[in-house]
């Protein structure tokens, strides 16, 4: 295997007696595209939080690019290179799309301390905040509220601004969530089309999309990494089958 | 440059030039008016960098418009000059402002509320029992500085002088506003978790514009003290915060010049209503509670044909 992009070692959450994440144990290749799947209350989404700082971890390590993260603050994560989108719409509603994406894409902070300049000219975030739009589709639509978009345009800069901050690592929890079929393909075909040199981590619940993104699935189970696989190791694994149906 | 941004440009230079040449026309009471517009106009202007583009809804305002006022008040007898009645005062609220925002940050909504009402109430009561302020007398004889060898002891001279600094006020204010900056700060106002997330340390933006708010309230306060000539320790009283809010409230949350047209129609409106009653608290009262009602967007919102505010 590559060189890892992310490593986690034992990494645990307790909320009182319940361990919603507990001594999970994975890593990450660069390049790679990883699927974290598992029934509802598997530690999905707690997991990202403790990843990128939202929580912080009651036990073990977190590794990103070979320097310890965990318990640094959710900024300095993403200054490093790691972003995520929410698996709720966390936009910037009554921005614009462009501002949406053009505040994430200075969020590195060069420039934004300056209090009397125009951000007009700020050319490199408003550069990449117009090429991220194009990225999921938004290119029509920037200068429109976010809160005007449809639900599943805001999906699309949901994603948009985890983009736009240029991460070398991008967790996407449920991107394709509440969407429509020809939604959820449209999304599936954005994120097959990004660069390979961002690292995907993606929480998903669509067996259709983590089939045609994933390189590998890892399969969380009460706060336990289950099994990894490929995709079709994965699905072959009884005992996936049987925490879906129990759960279902 | 569109039409009614040229518009929007002609009318503010009317308005500034019918400001300027007010005391031309008019007798000293209405010139008195003005000023107190001006001045009012800087603090609630202050305020809504907070509350309308950082969504900081500070209750405490008033502890930096009172710092601002007795520097200005101690030092002035001193030294009668532009250091001790502008730089000075805008220093020492901004170091305030560093100090009370250091811990007032760290908590939002109501909590941010009632502890910057906290701090206001703790200098009130520090001016109010200490003897080298004046105590509950406050300090009186406060004379005007001397601005490049000029007396600005008269009406008119002193009209001059706080139409620049407001103009100034107002004009820098509006470049942050609109400054990568002042965006930072509109994002947090939408969506601090997201903004955390991007990347941005929202704590030091959200301190950084308590101290640039603080230091303008800081001039306001002492341009106050050398319009009326004294200070005491009610200018720390939580009502100058109340009444700076209403003011940004009634002009316009996030609209940054609304401030001074709230602070404008709260002044013209107490003065002209306590002429004929003693009830004009109820009076404007009753035409606040119809203005949020029926004008959200404040004057100007309702101004600019819509209700509620700018996206």
């Amino acid at each position: 295997m590559t060189e890892s992009i992310l490593a986690l070692e034992g990494l645990t959450r307790r909320f009182g007696a319940l361990s919603a994440v507990n001594g999970v144990s994975l890593s990450v290749a660069a390049r790679e595209r990883r699927a974290i799947i598992g029934p509802n209350g598997a530690g999905k989404t707690t997991l990202f939080n403790l990843i990128t700082g939202q929580l912080v971890p009651s036990a073990g390590a977190i590794v990103f690019g070979g320097a310890p993260m965990a318990g640094l603050a959710p900024h300095a994560i993403a200054r490093r290179g790691l972003s995520r989108s929410f698996q709720r719409n966390n936009l910037f509603p009554r921005l614009t799309v462009v501002e949406n994406l053009r505040l994430a894409a200075a969020g590195d902070g060069r420039g934004s301390w300056n209090l009397l300049g125009s951000v007009a000219r700020l050319r490199a975030p408003l550069e990449r905040a117009r090429e991220t739009a194009a990225a999921v589709g938004l290119a029509e639509r920037l200068d429109a509220a976010a809160g005007q978009l449809s639900y599943g345009e805001q999906r699309q800069l949901e994603v948009g601004v985890a983009l736009a901050t240029r991460p070398r690592l991008l967790l996407l929890d449920e991107p394709t969530a509440g969407m429509s079929p020809e939604e959820t393909l449209r999304m599936t075909r954005m994120l097959e089309r990004l660069p390979r040199e961002v690292t995907l981590l993606i929480i998903e619940h669509d067996m259709d999309v983590v089939a045609s993104l994933a390189d590998r699935v890892t399969v969380l189970h009460y706060g336990e990494v289950l099994t990894e696989g490929s995709f079709a190791e994965v699905k072959a694994d009884p005992r996936v089958y049987e925490v879906y149906l129990g759960s279902a | 440059m569109t039409g009614p941004v040229l518009a929007r440009a002609a009318a503010l230079i009317v308005l500034t030039a019918a400001v300027a040449l007010f005391p031309l026309a008019a007798g000293t009471y209405p010139v008195k008016l003005l000023q107190e517009i001006l001045i009012w106009g800087i603090f609630a202007m202050s305020l809504d960098l907070l509350m309308g583009f950082a969504g900081m809804v500070s209750f405490g305002h008033s502890a930096f418009f009172g710092i601002g006022a007795y520097t200005a008040a101690l030092l002035l007898p001193k030294f009668p000059g532009l250091l001790a009645a502008l730089v000075a005062p805008a220093v020492a609220a901004g170091l305030g402002a560093l100090v009370i925002g250091f811990f007032s940050i760290r908590v939002s909504g109501v909590y941010f509320i009632m502890l910057t009402l906290a701090f206001s109430q703790m200098f009130y009561a520090v001016a109010f029992q200490n003897a080298f302020l004046g105590a509950e007398d406050g300090l009186v004889g406060i004379p005007r500085p001397a601005v490049l060898g000029m007396s600005i002891g008269s009406t008119g001279a002193f009209h001059a002088y706080l139409l620049v600094i407001a103009i100034v006020c107002a004009l820098f204010l509006w470049r942050v506003v609109r400054s990568p900056f002042g965006h930072v700060l509109r994002g947090i106002h939408e969506n601090e978790a997201r903004m955390q997330a991007v990347g941005y340390p929202v704590n030091r933006y959200k301190l950084a514009a308590f101290v640039i708010a603080g230091m303008l309230a800081g001039v306001a306060g002492s341009l106050y003290t050398q319009f009326v000539g004294s200070i005491s320790p009610s200018a720390f009283l939580w009502t100058t915060s109340g009444e700076a809010l209403l003011m940004v409230i009634i002009g316009g949350t996030g609209t940054l010049f609304g401030g001074i047209l709230g602070a404008g129609a709260f002044i013209l409106l107490q003065s002209l209503v306590s002429s004929y009653t003693e009830r004009w608290m109820l009076i404007l009262g009753l035409t606040f509670v119809l203005l949020v009602l029926f004008a959200p967007g404040g004057i100007v919102g309702a101004l600019r044909g819509r209700v509620g505010l700018r996206a």
